[in-house]
């Protein structure tokens, strides 16, 4: 479906975005203080921030994981927040890849299997041409010949490729990557990064990724700086109309 | 559907250790269900088909005589000290009509009309009490088939031949081909050959039973032409007091079934059932039980792949069925193995053990067993299965 999206169209906008815990407790806390952020196809983003900044919290509900308090999320223009649980499920499988910072793959299936997932719960048994697309973007990530390994075949850069083969094979207009090569040795990272330049590139898959390495957010092209729970900077990603 | 089946197949062949445990638990207990069924099944079969094999049904008798009391007149109080009359011996009126009219019921499956009254045995000196049973051979024998109790001879009754019981055969010396002298009492006697000689295993039946044409009993009563019993068997053994108070209504007749002549036997067979039925309720509360701990588990454990599922875009009740295949296929698998391992102790029982009686084993029980255990299996699920789908994708990523 993303396919028919401009590559210019806006993925994500965010308007007055809150997000509280433990509502009507004592111990209510808002973590996001009203957010406004719009995120393109071609964007490739940065968000840092120190811990505790509210990051994740952002990150899960941008990826319809978790609900906002107040505001409205729009993803693919659609208006998120007063749909139900399958809905919300059906437009998290269908747009969004997720790349953890632990690979969090299944360990009862194989890396195939894995990167098939989000196609299988959505459309059940593969297609031939699902499963050819599989194998490709394992090859893609450098993994062909390791398609019918256990998880706990694999060492870590290579499970964490697999995650991210599993993120984009749904085609999704928006990846997030919460922390991804945070567990992952240098070498390893480089990689993981160069596939999430890759798909920017060549499928126009916006990319948000949460990270702590200054080094990692220097090679996005936007970065988005959260200081406890708002938008303190958002430099070099300003491309409307290009 | 067929997502749903591959994640909870893998799931459960990948906690492998878990997933026998439950499995020969599961298998414990519906073996233990299946044995036990099956052998209360088979003792109560063989206690009935024993206590019935010597008897009819149903019996049909003529109603008792009653004395007629006097009215008293008109404003007059009357007290009456009433003595029971004394029941003689009488025929059936009309029987030939009433074995008509039974034959025609549907569930009645054989009717033979019996005419039986007292009568000494006498060779030489000896003397014996005995009960002369006056039958029409070919209705007789599909309601007890005594011809396969013969032991001597044959069976076979009417012009001057008769068939005893293996007591009385001894306690008079008589062997086949030897005469035997019956008195009806006053004054009417009758010599007949003893063609065969029986034994039913009952020692009073074989003690006392003389087998003789209907004619020759008929005159040895002096009751020319009657029948003073029908006895009747239906297909369904337990619709017996109903097919008897149906025969009761019909013919106007006093109509016994098996069931009130062994009430006792009634009572024991159904507290057997019931505490049969207790013991399997237990066994299978038990399983569900087991059932619903380890899903609880296993939920727990998989928190986080579960997480992960939904983060992937499965649905709450994708989830919700994952984990209720699991129990069904708990419950379906471990009823399979318990089954025929439940088969294996009957088999068992039957060849090496007391061989007191055989445990006949019915397919049905199988296919029974493993409908209920799915059944229980999903409904064990239930819990785990909800917990499973409510939870929170962001908690359950997080989950360690």
């Amino acid at each position: 479906m993303s396919e028919t999206h401009d590559a210019a169209q806006e993925v994500l906008r965010l308007e007055g975005l809150r997000k509280s815990y433990n509502i009507g407790k004592p111990t209510e806390v808002e973590v996001l203080h009203g957010l406004d952020l719009r995120l393109q196809r071609r964007d490739f983003a940065a968000l840092v921030g120190a811990s505790g900044s509210g990051k994740s919290t952002l990150l899960n509900v941008i990826g319809l994981l978790d609900r906002p308090t107040a505001g409205e999320l729009y993803l693919l223009g659609k208006p998120t927040r007063g749909m139900d649980d399958a809905g919300r499920t059906a437009l998290r499988g269908g747009s969004i890849g997720f790349v953890f910072q632990f690979h969090h793959l299944i360990q009862a299936f194989t890396a195939l299997e894995n990167v098939l997932m989000p196609l299988m719960v959505a459309t059940g048994k593969p297609t031939r041409e699902q499963v050819d697309r599989g194998r490709a973007l394992l090859s893609e990530v450098g993994l062909s010949g390791l398609e019918h390994r256990k998880p706990d075949q694999l060492s870590g850069g290579q499970q964490q490729r697999v995650a991210v083969a599993r993120a984009l094979v749904t085609r999704p207009a928006l990846l997030l990557a919460d922390e991804p090569t945070g567990n992952l040795d240098s070498h390893s990272a480089a990689e993981v990064f160069e596939l999430f330049r890759r798909f920017n590139r060549e499928f126009g898959c916006g990319v948000l990724l949460v990270t702590h390495d200054p080094r990692l957010s220097a090679q996005c092209d936007r970065t988005i700086s959260l200081v406890d729970g708002r938008i303190a900077r958002d430099e070099g990603g300003v491309r409307f109309g290009t | 559907m067929w997502i749903e089946w591959t994640i909870a197949t893998r799931f459960l062949r990948e906690g492998k250790a878990q997933s026998t445990l439950i499995l020969v638990g599961i298998a414990t207990g519906v073996a233990v269900i299946v044995f036990l069924t099956a052998l209360i099944t088979g003792l109560q079969g063989n206690i009935i088909e024993r206590t019935l094999g010597t008897q009819a049904h149903i019996r049909v008798q003529p109603t008792e005589e009653t004395n007629r009391i006097l009215a008293p007149a008109d404003g007059a109080v009357q007290l009456v000290l009433e003595n029971k009359r004394a029941q003689r011996l009488r025929s059936i009126n009309n029987w030939q009509q009433v074995r008509d009219v039974l034959d025609t019921l549907p569930q009645v499956t054989a009717v033979s009309p019996v005419i039986s009254g007292p009568a000494f045995a006498r060779r030489g000196e000896a003397l014996e009490s005995v009960a002369l049973i006056g039958i029409d051979a070919p209705r007789y024998q599909r309601i007890i088939p005594i011809q396969d109790d013969v032991i001597a001879g044959v069976f076979r009754i009417g012009a001057g031949d008769t068939v005893i019981g293996r007591q009385l055969a001894a306690d008079l010396g008589i062997r086949v081909g030897d005469k035997l002298r019956l008195d009806g009492g006053q004054g009417r006697e009758t010599v007949l050959n003893v063609a065969g000689i029986f034994e039913l295993g009952v020692r009073e039946l074989d003690s006392r039973y003389v087998y003789l044409d209907m004619k020759q009993a008929q005159s040895l009563l002096d009751l020319p032409g009657a029948a003073t019993v029908i006895d009747v068997t239906v297909a369904d053994i337990f619709a017996a007091r109903e097919v008897s108070a149906r025969i009761a209504r019909l013919t106007g007749l006093k109509s016994e079934s098996w069931m009130e002549t062994n009430a006792q036997l009634m009572n024991a067979l159904r507290s057997q059932s019931l505490s049969t039925q207790m013991i399997s309720l237990f066994v299978a509360l038990s399983v569900a039980l087991g059932i619903a701990s380890v899903l609880s588990v296993s939920v727990v454990q998989r928190t986080r792949e579960i997480g992960i599922l939904r983060a992937m875009g499965t649905t709450r009740p994708q989830m919700l069925r994952v984990f209720l295949m699991q129990g069904a296929i708990f419950g379906l698998a471990g009823s399979l193995v318990g089954g025929l391992a439940g088969y294996g102790l009957v088999g068992a029982f039957n060849t090496f053990g007391p061989k007191l009686f055989y445990i006949p084993v019915s397919p049905w029980l199988l296919v029974a067993a493993a409908m209920v255990a799915t059944v229980t299996g999903i409904v064990s699920a239930a819990i785990p299965a909800r917990r499973a789908s409510g939870l929170d994708p962001v908690e359950a990523i997080r989950h360690v």
